[in-house]
């Protein structure tokens, strides 16, 4: 069927999945305060949560399978947006089982934390709908808003805290050129309407409009901090390491895969036009971001942080695929953060269960000779590493997914052949870093003073088995899932510009 | 313009809010004193307004100053008291008799032209006539921003108020004491 957004029962109806997991998180904000703080509160909050998130995933899905579409109005009912809305409930639920077994450990007792992912997930679906950048703008602020909120959750923590404040004081100062650059290209334009923009650009040849330029510019500042490219990743390693460690895999994996789907929808629907103005910027950004993190990468000496630069790595890499422009790099993009999402929830598995009680900062030399006391730990960690790396077979998905993103990027009609090269040379240098934890874990003798890693808990061993399983059931057969994320691609804008009204004299 | 007091008229209250608002920023920022600088910001507040008032935008000047000047200014000197910042001393901002005379010789103005205008017919031909307010229509002035926020805007607006929720629960659970 398809919904016409004029109306406001439709437009309800096509918001349907954002509207269970908003009712649904709304309904346990009130739960979550009935009773005190306690263990077992915060425990039966997280398992309602997941309830909530199952719902509105079955609600995701069911939309999806009933191929519904909707007229042009400020949200967008298509496969993309399912897509989009699958990984961010996934990793909201990946988040939600690691916390609640690791919540009592770092003393964070309140059950708001499981309440507040889940408006931050709202926050996210949002985002993956709008086709408005007012609409962009409100989801990206619920999205920070609450994540501010849990990077600080701990507040017994002065890491915690510091964290926070940076976070919460740079994404406030982000979201400023967030809404100047919007500003300015409505002032360039006249809407706010994404594939509108798109339209006008055309119809009235703005391309070197220099208010629409300057918008642009500070739009892509705005979207930089939020993945963290660099020159405008300094938070991250900060609030990644201060924060509890399943926070930080949902920052790391699913915040940024969400500030990446409203980056593909921007772009890919409206700025596609503008070629040769944004190109360059983007190009730079990417190969910065790329060669900055994995260099920096190298010289940590803390896990979090080295997970941190590899997850500022992560964005230049997509931000390739963003500067492909294609409808195959969102495809590349549906498929890396599925696999990205995976490999970093892992991961922080594994962090979140080596780390000692109380302190979230685990050092590699944390690491040292964990195959002799926890081999299975070993390998599953290492396997999470090689995907991240892109290794071929033992690193699954991660290979596929890098492989993709270079494919976009030498089919794209713009010369990305440079960019190409400096991703496949920089994923070279990552190898100093991924391989040197491996190496760590499996070739160092354990230390005779080393604490020994409490058992892995239930759920926490659930995440990481199932992460470790499906990079590498996904590595042996990418098809369906490659084929998913080709027929969940946005379309780009090559549709012909509707009639746009005339400018007011 | 229908008349030739309009532009004289508008142009020179024009220039006295902006000259109003532009100095009590730039003291507002210099200020050392935080109440004396908050009531400095009140007074920009009140300039902006009486500047929306000029653009025909009356529901959006008196926003102004219920929303900023009132509500917000008093939870800023609410926080600044409550930390107690602000000493009473510095309170007393306008020192010497130069600065007295000067803010009670532009109240005194004020006062004069406000008692000048309502009993002088100059105001009557102020008035703009009905034919240029046709486009507010029946809906007056609320009408022209109550109609897009709850059709065009419907989800913005409903979204605006989720992400406020979003925001008072954060700030609770941040703020809340601890059981234990």
């Amino acid at each position: 069927m398809t919904y016409n957004l004029a109306i406001p029962a439709q437009l309800m109806a096509a918001l349907g999945p954002d509207l269970v997991l908003m009712v649904g998180a709304m309904g346990l904000m009130l739960y979550a305060a009935w009773r005190p703080e306690s263990a077992e509160h915060q425990r039966r909050v997280g398992f309602a949560s997941i309830t909530v998130i199952l719902t509105t995933a079955a609600a995701v899905i069911w939309y999806a399978s009933s191929g519904a579409t909707a007229s042009p109005g400020v949200i967008a009912v298509d496969g993309f947006r399912w897509a989009c809305d699958l990984i961010f409930l996934a990793g909201a639920a990946a988040t939600i089982l690691l916390g609640i077994e690791s919540n009592p450990r770092d003393r964070v007792l309140s059950a708001e934390s499981h309440v507040l992912i889940l408006f931050a997930t709202a926050g996210m679906m949002i985002l993956a709908a709008s086709r408005d950048l007012m609409i962009v703008f409100l989801g990206v602020e619920m999205m920070s808003i609450a994540v501010y909120v849990l990077a600080g959750i701990n507040r017994s923590s002065v890491r915690s805290a510091e964290g926070a404040l940076k976070y919460f004081l740079l994404g406030a100062f982000s979201t400023a050129f967030l809404l100047y650059g919007i500003a300015l290209i409505y002032g360039a334009t006249g809407t706010t309407s994404i594939p509108d923009i798109g339209a006008r650009i055309v119809t009235y040849s703005l391309v070197h409009h220099s208010m629409l330029l300057i918008g642009v510019g500070l739009l892509l500042v705005g979207f930089a901090f939020k993945v963290a490219a660099v020159p405008f990743h300094m938070w991250a390693p900060d609030v990644y390491e201060g924060a509890p460690t399943p926070i930080t895999a949902y920052m790391a994996a699913v915040v940024k895969a969400a500030a990446f789907a409203m980056f593909f929808r921007v772009w890919l629907e409206s700025f596609n036009l503008l070629d040769g103005a944004w190109l360059a910027p983007i190009w730079w950004v990417a190969a910065a971001t790329m060669v900055v993190g994995n260099v920096v990468a190298l010289s940590q000496r803390n896990v979090k942080r080295m997970l941190a630069y590899s997850s500022i790595v992560h964005g230049g890499y997509l931000l390739v695929a963003v500067a492909s422009g294609t409808s195959l790099g969102s495809a590349a993009f549906l498929f890396y953060a599925v696999a990205y999402t995976l490999a970093t929830f892992g991961a922080f598995a594994v962090v979140s269960s080596v780390s000692k009680p109380g302190t979230y900062a685990t050092a590699i030399s944390d690491y040292d000779g964990l195959w002799t006391t926890r081999p299975w730990l070993a390998i599953g960690f290492s396997v999470c590493l090689l995907a991240l790396l892109g290794f071929p077979i033992f690193g699954g998905a991660g290979f596929f997914a890098k492989w993709y993103v270079l494919q976009a990027a030498i089919t794209s009609p713009r010369d990305l052949v440079p960019l190409s090269v400096v991703l496949v040379l920089t994923s070279v240098v990552s190898a100093g870093y991924y391989l040197h934890l491996v190496r760590v874990m499996f070739m160092r003798a354990r230390p005779d003073d080393a604490v020994e890693p409490a058992a892995l808990a239930p759920l926490t061993r659930a995440v990481l088995v199932s992460c470790v399983g499906l990079i590498l059931l996904l590595g042996v057969f990418p098809n369906r899932l490659a084929m998913w994320a080709r027929s969940n691609a946005l379309v780009t804008s090559t549709h012909p510009p509707t009639a746009a009204p005339p400018i007011a004299p | 313009m229908q008349n030739e007091f309009l532009p004289l008229f508008y142009t020179f209250h024009f220039y006295l809010f902006g000259l109003i608002a532009l100095v009590g920023a730039i003291v507002f920022v210099t200020r050392k004193s935080p109440v004396a600088a908050a009531l400095w910001l009140v007074v920009v507040m009140f300039a902006l307004a009486a500047l929306y008032v000029m653009l025909d935008a009356q529901f959006v000047g008196m926003m102004q100053i219920l929303v900023y000047a009132g509500a917000i200014m008093v939870v800023f000197l609410f926080v600044v008291m409550l930390l107690n910042l602000g000493h009473p001393s510095d309170l007393n901002d306008m020192r010497g008799k130069l600065g007295r005379l000067l803010a009670g010789l532009v109240g005194l103005a004020l006062v004069a032209e406000l008692m000048a205008l309502t009993r002088s017919e100059v105001t009557m031909k102020l008035v703009v006539p009905p034919v240029e307010n046709a486009a507010a229509g029946t809906a007056g002035i609320i009408g022209p921003i109550a109609g897009p926020l709850f059709k065009e805007y419907l989800l913005a607006f409903e979204l605006t108020s989720v992400l406020l929720l979003v925001a008072i629960i954060g700030a609770v659970v941040l703020a809340k004491k601890r059981s234990n």
